[in-house]
């Protein structure tokens, strides 16, 4: 017996030798290749640095002027130079929660659909059309947003909604079709493909041996999609959901020209408001004065930081629900 | 034995996928409280036959399936029958251990019980704990049944498997293969558990372990090319088997 441990010994010694030297010894391609990716890694980190960097320098005077109450005061009037950053930053975060409200039952509606339920044929058909929603330039959004959206909400939906649902403060006020309303519907729009096509490529990930153990236990089909399916994915549906929100978080063009452009809080869906991203592409062209441009920068570092907040928050909640065993 | 009626009783059982004929007019029957084993080489439409028994072979896109099973009198492929409802009279276990992500031990072993809209929590806790010992793992997870089922070992995770199944007390379990993943402990252990199941059920079981049909199975049936070559018991078929294909096969001349 001692022979045999002896034996091993020397094995484990040699095969750390060998792995000690294999470790050491990188060919002259690798190591070129090696410094080539040190070098795209680090581009990628020094980009997002130098965007912060550059916000703060930009922005510095009017964290200067205003200090603290940028973030709390609900007053924006460049004119008086009074800059309160709460109303535009209700404004982002509202459009996007409604436009999540909206668009993830349609999203995983579709991807279910097209991962479970259709026929191979009609599911690449519904998948190329969602995806080339996708494709669509935002301005051409925008431009939709105008001519279709704005007047059928005006004219057909808040009317409706106010005379039914009018006793809620968000269906309150006259019907201007754009406002806040029109911006969270072209952003539901524009984040479906997102959330769905992820959401879909998660489903199908699902081992299909999985499915069949409920099929064989009598599972109907949506029975088997909420044993299999959903609890073997949720974690990385909430990963989709939340790369659609981050781009909910940051879209400028079409939610600029369908939000109405007002920066001001009210509860109500109908009235006309400002996000964060919208102010900066309103205002950066006619701004004039110093103080406003740095207000402005201002506000794109805010974004900034709170989409980096939002990501970087749900991330933790998918990995902490990951190592919990969730799903795999 | 003469007198014992089969419990299920399969005539001219056709299968395809797609144009490609599977399985090709089989006729054959299995007896209550016996263990058969369906042999043969890859490809050879043992796992197709066998998933047809449950109406699962026609959840896969393009295949379909034609002839008479008759379960305990009822014939599953004729019209107007549910596969639903068949396939939760049958039981299934797989090649590959599935218990289901993300539910506990309990859970998992309740899963068909709830299918079936069992709700009453001590009538559940008293099948889990009975289906559990059916399989032969309550006592390693009795203290952790809140744990996910996919916390356990891979010859646990199987058991489980076999507790699901067994937890709606089917007439019927289909294996497909079920120790093939496993080292040769686990496959003992649950070679062992199959002759304690012909107790309460009858077993089905494909596997290309020829030790393991001797070991386990009343009957075998030897399947090539989508057909059924020779079907008796099992130790005729080892020992003096009437076909040539079949002698050449469990003589390992070919498969």
């Amino acid at each position: 017996m001692p022979d045999v441990n002896t034996d091993l010994g020397h094995l484990k010694e040699l095969a750390q030798n060998k792995f000690r030297s294999f470790g050491k010894e990188i060919h002259k391609p690798d190591r070129n290749f090696l410094w080539f990716l040190r070098i795209v890694a680090s581009a990628v980190i020094a980009c997002l640095l130098s965007v912060g960097l550059f916000l703060l320098l930009k922005a510095w005077p009017a964290l200067y002027h205003t200090g603290l109450r940028f973030l709390y005061t609900n007053t924006w009037d460049p004119v008086g130079d009074v800059y309160g950053a709460l109303p535009v930053v209700f404004g982002t975060l509202l459009s996007s929660f409604l436009a999540l409200i909206l668009s993830v039952p349609l999203s995983l509606g579709i991807a279910l659909f097209v991962s479970e339920l259709a026929p191979r044929r009609l599911a690449r058909f519904v998948s190329f059309t969602v995806e080339m929603l996708a494709a669509i330039p935002s301005v051409v959004y925008g431009l939709w947003g105008i001519f279709v959206l704005a007047p059928w909400l005006r004219t057909v939906v808040e009317p409706f909604l106010g005379t039914y649902f009018g006793f809620l403060p968000f269906f309150q006020g006259p019907p201007y079709g754009v406002g806040m309303l029109a911006a969270s519907l072209i952003l539901a729009v524009m984040i479906t493909p997102t959330i769905s096509s992820i959401a879909r490529e998660i489903f199908r990930a699902v081992p299909s041996n999985y499915r069949e153990a409920a099929l064989a236990l009598g599972a109907t089909r949506w029975e088997m999609i909420r044993l299999s399916v959903l609890s073997a994915s949720w974690s990385g549906v909430l990963g989709a959901v939340v790369l659609g929100l981050g781009r909910a978080l940051g879209e400028t063009m079409a939610v600029t020209m369908v939000i109405g452009n007002r920066a001001d809080i009210s509860l109500s869906l109908f009235s006309p408001g400002q996000s964060m991203a919208s102010v900066i592409a309103n205002e950066y062209v006619e701004a004039t004065s110093d103080i406003h441009l740095a207000a402005l920068a201002e506000v794109g570092l805010l974004l900034f930081a709170v989409t980096f907040l939002v990501n970087s928050g749900a991330r933790l909640i998918v990995l902490r629900l990951k190592t919990k065993g969730g799903g795999r | 034995m003469a007198d014992v009626q089969p419990i299920v009783k399969v005539e001219g059982l056709n299968a395809w996928f797609g144009d490609v004929h599977a399985v090709k007019g089989i006729t054959i029957d299995f007896l209550p409280n016996t263990v058969t084993a369906l042999i043969g080489p890859s490809g050879c439409g043992k796992s197709t036959f066998i998933r047809c028994l449950n109406r699962l072979h026609e959840e896969i896109e393009g295949a379909s399936a034609s002839g008479r099973v008759v379960v305990e009198n009822n014939d599953i492929y004729g019209a107007g029958v549910d596969p639903v409802r068949i396939r939760r009279k049958i039981g299934m276990v797989f090649q590959k251990a599935n218990p289901f992500p993300g539910l506990s031990i309990f859970e998992n072993v309740a899963a068909g019980l709830k299918l079936a809209g069992i709700r009453r929590r001590s009538l559940l806790q008293d099948v889990v704990r009975r289906s559990l010992e059916g399989a032969a793992l309550w006592d390693e997870v009795k203290d952790k049944l809140h744990q996910p089922g996919t916390s356990l070992s891979g010859g646990q995770q199987q058991r489980l498997c076999i507790a699901r199944a067994l937890a709606v007390e089917p007439p019927v379990i289909l294996m497909d293969e079920p120790t093939s993943a496993l080292d040769p402990i686990s496959t003992a252990k649950i070679e062992e558990l199959m002759l304690s199941l012909k107790r309460r059920t009858t077993v089905i079981i494909v596997t290309h372990n020829l030790q393991q049909a001797a070991r386990i199975s009343e009957r075998t049936a030897f399947f090539l090319l989508g057909e059924m070559v020779e079907f008796g018991d099992t130790t005729q078929v080892f020992t003096v088997p009437k076909q040539k294909k079949t002698e050449q096969y469990i003589t390992g001349r070919f498969g």
